[in-house]
Order: C-alpha cells, then sequence, then structure tokens
C-alpha cells in the first residue's frame, strides 16, 4: 500500500499493457502529424483521419476477411483523406487551421455515415496478439511487452523509419527543410508543394493506421464516436514531444497511461467516479499545453519556423 | 574584345512587373575568370536582371547564353544545373541546420553519412580558403560567415557563375577584404563572379570590369575598372555629377538632452545584446552608431525606445528617468523613433496613409470617442505636403508607396511631433540616392534647429558623412568613439570587427 491505494499485480500489469495499447495507437497518430508538421503543413483534421481509419479499415477488414487488408486500406483512405486537406492547405494555400478543422467534422460525419450498417456487427476479424515464444512467457515484462497487437510493433517500427528518413536522407533533410524554410528548399531545387504534399499524405495513412488500430485491436468493432478526440490528444502530443520521434514516444506512453487508467480505477481501489477519471487525458493535454507554453515562453520555439505558413513563390 | 570566351551574355532582356519596367532591353556580357561589376542604384534593374540570370525570374523578351549556348530556365534549380549560383541579399539558409546541412541541402546523397559530408565540405572549404565551422548551426554564425555558407552552397553545386547580390551590406571592411581574396581565388579557378554593388570604392577595389545600369537599361557596358575613376563611374550611375558629401558645419552642441547609463538589456534569444551602454546625445548634433549588424545596434535603439526592457542602468530625457516610462510616454516627452523595421514597426502596411500618420497622436485628431475625420485628414495632408510624400491620395493603403516615400511619411510623422530627440535606426537602408540624401537633409536640419539625433547606421560612409560623433558599437559594448574631425574610416572599420585600434 502506497498512499492508502492498492496495487494487485494484474491490475498493474494490466493497466501498463493497455497503456502501452493505447500509447502506440496514438503514437502512429502523433508521428504522422509530427511528419506533416516538419514539411511545415499544420493538419487539425486527425481526428477525422482516424475516424475515417477506423470504419474504413474495420469495413474492409469483414469484406475481405482479412485484417492486413483491412489496415491497408485505412492507410490509403487515411492518406487519401488527408489530400482534401492536401489540395486546400497546401496547393491552394487556405488557412491551414480553418481547413483542418473542416477536416476533423467531414471526416467523423463520413465516417459514421458509412459505418451505419456495420455497428454493432460482430468483429469476426481481428488482429491477434503476437506470440513471440519464450520472451512472451517471462513474467511481468512478457506479458506487457510481447504479447501486445501487431500494430505495437508495427508503431515501433515506423518510429524507428521515420527517425532515419527525417534525419539521415536527402528526402527528410528536404522535407524538413521545407518546414523550417519554404524558400531556402525551393531555392536549393526542391518542390516544396511536393514536399508538403507527401508528407501530409503519409501523415494521413499513419492517422488511419492508428484508427484501425482502435477498431481492429483495441475495441474490435465499429460504434460512432470510438476515436473520442484522441486525434486531438495526438496533435497535442507533437507539441508535447518537441517535434521529436523520442519525445513524441515518451509522450505517447504518459498519454496512453492516462488513457488506460480511468478504466481500471476500480481495481486500484481508486476514489471519485471512473466519469471524472476518463477526463484524464483531455486534462493531461491541457496541463502539457500550458505547461509547454510557460517552459516555451523564453526560448527560441522547437516548433518548425515554416508550420502553418503557405508556400508561393515570389513574383513581386 | 579579347580571345576569352564569354561566359555569360544576357540580350535585350525584357521584364515588366505591373507599374514598373525593371529591365528595358538590358545587356550584359561577362567573360570567363573575371570579376565583373554591376553597377546602378536602387530601381536600376540589377536584381531583376540577376534574377533573370539565376532562373528566378523569365524574361518577356531576350535571350540568356552561357559560353554562347543559348538557355531558358524554368526555375533556380535550372539555373543551378546548367552552372549559375547565386547569394540573394537575404540568405536562403535554413537556421536550425548545420552548415553542412545547408550546403548539401538539394544536392545530397539519398542516404547521409553526416560525417563523410562534414569532410568534404571542409575540404572544399579549405581549397577556396572559406573559414566556417561545418558542424555548427546557421543561427550561431556572423553574417560573414553565413555568407560564406552560400558560396560554399555554389561551389558544392560547381557553380561555374557566382552571382553575388550586394555581398559587402552585411560585413566589416575586414571581411569585404576576405571576400574579395575569396572571390580573386574563384576568377583564377576560371569562374566567373558577378558583384552587384553600390558601393564605388569595392568596384574599383575587388573587380575587373563593371556594366552600369540605369533605369532598366545598359548605359556603360564592361568597361575596365582600371581605366575608371570613382567619379566617373558615380555619374554614370546617377546621369549627373553628384555632389560630395553633405557634411554639416561643425557648431558647438547644446545641452544634454539624451543620457544612457550603465544600460543592459538582453536580445530575442535572451542573450546579453548590450553590456554597460553609456552614451548621450546633446541638441544640436548628430550621434553616429556604427558597427556590424547584430552587435547591439537593434537593442539599443529599441530599449531606448520603449520597446524592450532594459536588464539595469538608466535611460534620462531632460534629466528625467524614462528607463520604465511606456513608448506613448517617451514620445510625448519629446522622443522620436523611426525603426529600423520601417513597415511593421514604423508603419502599418494595410492601414491608409491617412491612418498611418496618425498613429502616434491619434488621440488628438478625436470628437468624443470617434476619430475626427476630417482633422485627422488635413493633419496628414500637412505631413504630406511638408515633407513630399508621392501618394496617390490620402486613403490609399501605405503599401503600395516606394520604399523613399513610406521613409518620407514616416519622419514626416515623428518630426511633426516637434521632439527633441529623434532615435533613427537605419533611415536610409534601401533607399535610392535621392531618398538617401532627401532623409539625410531632414536629419541634418532637425539638428540645426537644435534638436538631438542618434543615428544608426551600418553605412559607415552614410555616418562619417553627416555625424557630429561616431560611436562604434561591437558585441553589446561600446568599442570606440571618434569626434567628427578624427573619425577614419580604417580606425572604424577595425574597431567594427571588434579589433582595438
Amino acid at each position: 500500500m502506497i498512499f492508502g491505494l492498492t496495487f494487485p499485480e494484474t491490475a498493474v500489469i494490466g493497466l501498463l499493457f493497455a497503456a502501452i495499447q493505447f500509447g502506440a495507437m496514438i503514437y502512429l497518430a502523433s508521428l504522422g502529424e509530427m511528419i506533416a508538421e516538419r514539411a511545415g503543413v499544420l493538419n487539425l483534421g486527425v481526428e477525422g483521419m482516424m475516424a475515417m481509419g477506423a470504419v474504413g479499415g474495420f469495413v474492409f477488414a469483414i469484406e475481405t476477411g482479412s485484417p492486413w487488408l483491412g489496415l491497408l486500406a485505412a492507410a490509403v483512405i487515411g492518406g487519401a483523406v488527408a489530400m482534401i486537406h492536401g489540395l486546400f492547405a497546401v496547393v491552394l494555400g487556405a488557412n491551414q487551421v480553418v481547413s483542418g478543422l473542416a477536416l476533423t467534422i467531414f471526416g467523423v460525419g463520413l465516417a459514421n455515415f458509412w459505418g451505419t450498417d456495420y455497428e454493432g456487427v460482430r468483429p469476426e476479424v481481428q488482429f491477434v496478439d503476437v506470440d513471440w515464444g519464450p520472451l512472451s512467457d517471462i513474467s511481468w515484462i512478457g506479458r506487457i511487452l510481447f504479447q501486445q497487437s501487431p500494430l505495437a510493433y508495427l508503431a515501433v517500427l515506423l518510429g524507428f523509419v521515420t527517425w532515419f528518413v527525417l534525419n539521415r536522407t536527402r528526402g527528410g533533410l528536404a522535407l524538413r527543410a521545407a518546414g523550417e524554410s519554404a524558400a531556402t528548399a525551393d531555392a536549393a531545387g526542391h518542390s516544396v508543394l511536393g514536399l508538403r504534399l507527401f508528407a501530409v499524405a503519409i501523415g494521413g495513412a499513419f492517422a488511419g493506421i492508428g484508427g484501425a488500430y482502435l477498431s481492429l485491436s483495441i475495441s474490435p468493432g465499429w460504434t460512432v464516436g470510438v476515436v473520442a478526440g484522441r486525434g486531438w490528444i495526438a496533435v497535442a502530443l507533437v507539441i508535447f514531444g518537441a517535434w521529436k520521434v523520442r519525445r513524441v514516444a515518451l509522450g505517447a506512453f504518459l498519454f496512453g497511461l492516462a488513457m488506460a487508467l480511468p478504466n481500471r480505477t476500480e481495481s486500484f481501489d481508486l476514489p471519485w467516479d471512473p466519469i471524472l477519471w476518463s477526463m484524464l487525458p483531455y486534462v493531461l493535454t491541457i496541463a502539457v499545453m500550458i505547461a509547454g507554453a510557460l517552459v516555451l515562453r523564453n526560448r527560441p520555439p522547437a516548433a518548425p519556423a515554416a508550420l502553418g505558413l503557405p508556400f508561393r513563390r515570389e513574383e513581386r | 574584345m579579347d580571345a576569352a570566351p564569354l561566359a555569360v551574355e544576357l540580350k535585350g532582356i525584357w521584364k515588366r512587373f505591373p507599374g514598373v519596367v525593371a529591365n528595358a532591353g538590358t545587356e550584359l556580357t561577362v567573360k570567363r575568370g573575371s570579376i565583373h561589376a554591376v553597377l546602378g542604384e536602387n530601381g536600376a534593374g540589377k536584381s531583376t536582371l540577376m534574377n533573370v540570370l539565376a532562373g528566378v525570374y523569365r524574361p518577356e523578351e531576350g535571350e540568356v547564353r552561357l559560353f554562347g549556348e543559348r538557355v531558358v530556365f524554368a526555375n533556380p534549380a535550372d539555373a543551378l544545373a546548367a552552372g549559375v549560383g547565386m547569394v540573394h541579399q537575404e540568405f536562403r539558409l535554413v537556421p536550425t541546420f548545420t552548415v553542412a546541412e545547408n550546403v548539401v541541402l538539394g544536392a545530397a546523397e539519398r542516404v547521409l553519412n553526416m560525417g563523410a559530408v562534414e569532410r568534404r565540405v571542409a575540404e572544399l572549404a579549405e581549397q577556396f580558403s572559406l573559414d566556417v565551422d561545418p558542424q555548427r548551426h546557421i543561427w550561431q554564425l556572423s553574417m560573414g560567415e553565413r555568407q560564406r555558407v552560400e558560396i560554399l552552397k555554389a561551389l558544392w553545386r560547381d557553380a561555374e557563375i557566382l552571382i553575388l547580390d550586394e555581398p559587402t551590406a552585411v560585413l566589416t571592411p575586414n571581411e569585404a577584404d576576405e571576400l574579395g581574396l575569396v572571390i580573386r581565388r574563384m576568377a583564377n579557378d576560371g569562374r566567373s563572379v558577378i558583384f552587384i554593388s553600390h558601393k564605388l570604392h569595392e568596384v574599383k577595389q575587388y573587380c575587373d570590369e563593371a556594366t552600369v545600369l540605369r533605369g532598366g537599361k545598359t548605359v556603360a557596358a564592361s568597361m575596365a575598372v582600371v581605366d575608371l575613376t570613382p567619379q566617373q563611374l558615380a555619374e554614370l550611375m546617377v546621369g549627373e555629377a553628384t555632389d560630395a558629401a553633405l557634411r554639416p558645419e561643425p557648431r558647438q552642441a547644446g545641452d544634454q538632452l539624451l543620457t544612457v547609463q550603465d544600460l543592459c538589456a538582453l536580445n530575442n534569444r535572451n542573450l546579453e545584446a548590450l553590456s554597460n551602454i553609456s552614451l548621450s546625445v546633446h541638441g544640436g548634433e548628430i550621434v553616429g552608431i556604427a558597427g556590424v549588424a547584430g552587435n547591439g545596434q537593434r537593442e539599443l535603439s529599441d530599449v531606448i525606445a520603449g520597446l524592450r526592457e532594459s536588464t539595469s542602468g538608466t535611460v534620462k530625457l531632460f534629466g528625467e528617468d524614462i528607463t520604465t516610462a511606456t513608448p506613448r510616454q517617451r514620445f510625448r516627452a519629446g522622443l522620436s523613433y523611426i525603426p529600423e523595421d520601417r513597415v511593421g514597426v514604423g508603419l502599418a502596411p494595410q492601414l491608409s496613409v491617412t491612418d498611418n500618420a496618425i498613429l502616434r497622436s491619434y488621440r488628438e485628431h478625436t470628437r468624443g470617442p470617434l476619430i475626427a475625420v476630417d482633422r485627422a485628414k488635413a493633419f496628414c495632408a500637412d505631413v504630406v505636403d511638408s515633407f513630399k510624400v508621392r501618394t496617390g491620395s490620402l486613403d490609399q493603403r501605405i503599401a503600395g508607396l516606394s520604399g523613399g516615400n513610406l521613409q518620407r511619411l514616416l519622419v514626416g510623422r515623428e518630426l511633426t511631433a516637434k521632439p527633441s530627440v529623434i532615435v533613427a535606426s537605419q533611415p536610409t537602408r534601401g533607399l535610392d540616392v535621392q531618398g538617401v540624401k532627401a532623409i539625410q537633409e531632414l536629419l541634418i536640419d532637425a539638428r540645426n534647429e537644435g534638436l538631438g539625433v542618434l543615428m544608426v547606421s551600418e553605412d559607415l560612409d552614410e555616418l562619417l558623412a553627416i555625424s557630429d560623433r561616431i560611436i562604434v558599437m561591437h558585441g553589446g559594448r561600446i568599442a570606440a568613439e571618434y569626434g567628427g574631425a578624427d573619425a577614419n574610416r580604417s580606425a572604424i572599420g577595425l574597431a567594427m570587427a571588434g579589433e582595438t585600434p
């Protein structure tokens, strides 16, 4: 007992398992948003792209009988939906905040519409947790780390790939330049529009995969509102993570913990109603934003310098 | 004409912008392995012509030939691929990237081995004696170092033709001399350098040939620089004999008006920008602040104007402490400010001429809670007339006015308030010869009427021409101070570079 709280072993393992599960899901969406923002495009449509990925992934998995085809469909749908933002915010140079908000409203609405016939359908197809053999049998660690959905390992892999591409390749250098100083990237002969569209599409695909994680693995099936504002947490997480892969990963685990806790208040004998605890991730989001603003107030911003600024080649 | 092949031929280039003809059949030929100056006033069409050569603009008529072959560039990347590199006045560098990352941006291997890239960048820098560390980040570098990175970028792309757009504007005299050596080494290497400038002594010092532009036309093509005097070049540029320095009659300085004592302040990165600055400005004198950009001049003028907090020290006006006064209180106490960013800080680009004219004094043009539009207009018309601001109408947005007219409006607004002290930060930067002269005359008139003028400028010639005293800033400190008579270029240049003369 610590502070009058009890920590039963199974509850703690369950909590940490779920923290990684939720964390990996939000990590995917955050990574995607981070890629778009590193290229200079703020996409507030994550919530909508995740909803489309969740419903699209589920529908395709059911219809094809393969969760992997469902996942592929979720990535393609997420990327395609993101291109709406790409068209308005990148190609036409519209306000990125407005376009992104519109994408969220549109994506959530269309997902709910599309999912009408699939609501309550029994999820006969879903991802099966990976069995790593002896690793999975290790007490504690085996259950927490090595019995996760394949999507959790995919998230880790994509994190490494993202880091490598951004920091160790010509394309990543160009993409970051487009986000820091679009005119410089342009003068160096890169297509700022092309780089940004690519980044937005990848961001959408990652968000779509994050959505499919929900509908094919965490809580298989489709219900209206399954994304439940987690797209917004993904956006906040990019700021919390200071646009860096490692810090975004850390933040994802932290928020995963906050998302996993509300369902387990009884196992820990926590006071207050579980409904109050379910606010935790969102309260944490606000707290992170405020803390971030206070810490960064007197420091050069970590944000890409050209974030949110449309690019047009200057002809005076 | 000797037998050396021509690196660049621009023939009959026309380029129009709404309301302006920037190039009207401009001609330019540059020999291989030579340093070629392109001279002209602001608005003569130099930059436009160079942007045509660098693929930024497409000419409406005329042709571009490189080494005898006709080329058409769709974008800067095409020009780079053909061997034309340009160093713009505003550097095209990513501040958060390292030197090496900036150099290879756009011309790197698919997968980067930064260690190897840094070594190769260092080797290239070594070859042309460009002193810069490939591992440092751009934001940590001085303007001179950033320029070297830009030159490295062009060399990395193996540019045969390098265009430098007013390269010395941001350099100390010593850095400029170093640049001169670097481009000479490039020319000896068989490359051609086009050096845009309106400073005559530089052209004499660094260049082989000169082409002079005026009003978008070539008025003198490929003249050998050795045969020319600066006076001849100046006449070609301006089209009339320029008069010598405006230097005002020396006069007895009046009362001490503005006193700055032990002033310290931080810059936007929270680093110390001013350390223990003490100076005073008397009535009837122009005190010039010399220094290379980024040595605290901006912070100094901002602190005096009340736009930036000081961390210690005092600012006094007429002996009264105004260190913590608001900008408005300072203005009412008789302090006028002409900020470095004339559009943005000084004037609001989307507002009309009238709105901008009353920005400082709008509380005096009111009826009850409302602006008295008629009185505001009358006030504005007065400023526009007295200071010869050329504008279509008083309701026009100022975004359409030229730099010179904007500055006349700003200076007019500040002087109409009948201040005792004017702080002017880079008041003539970017103006053409006529505009510079007009603003300088206004400041000299103000001085002759007994006002104290504190003027920050990066143009040493200008400060030498009109200041009664010159204070040199380096690294946030006062490096040296000279009275009007014993100020000399080389001593000030050394002080600007942080050397003790």
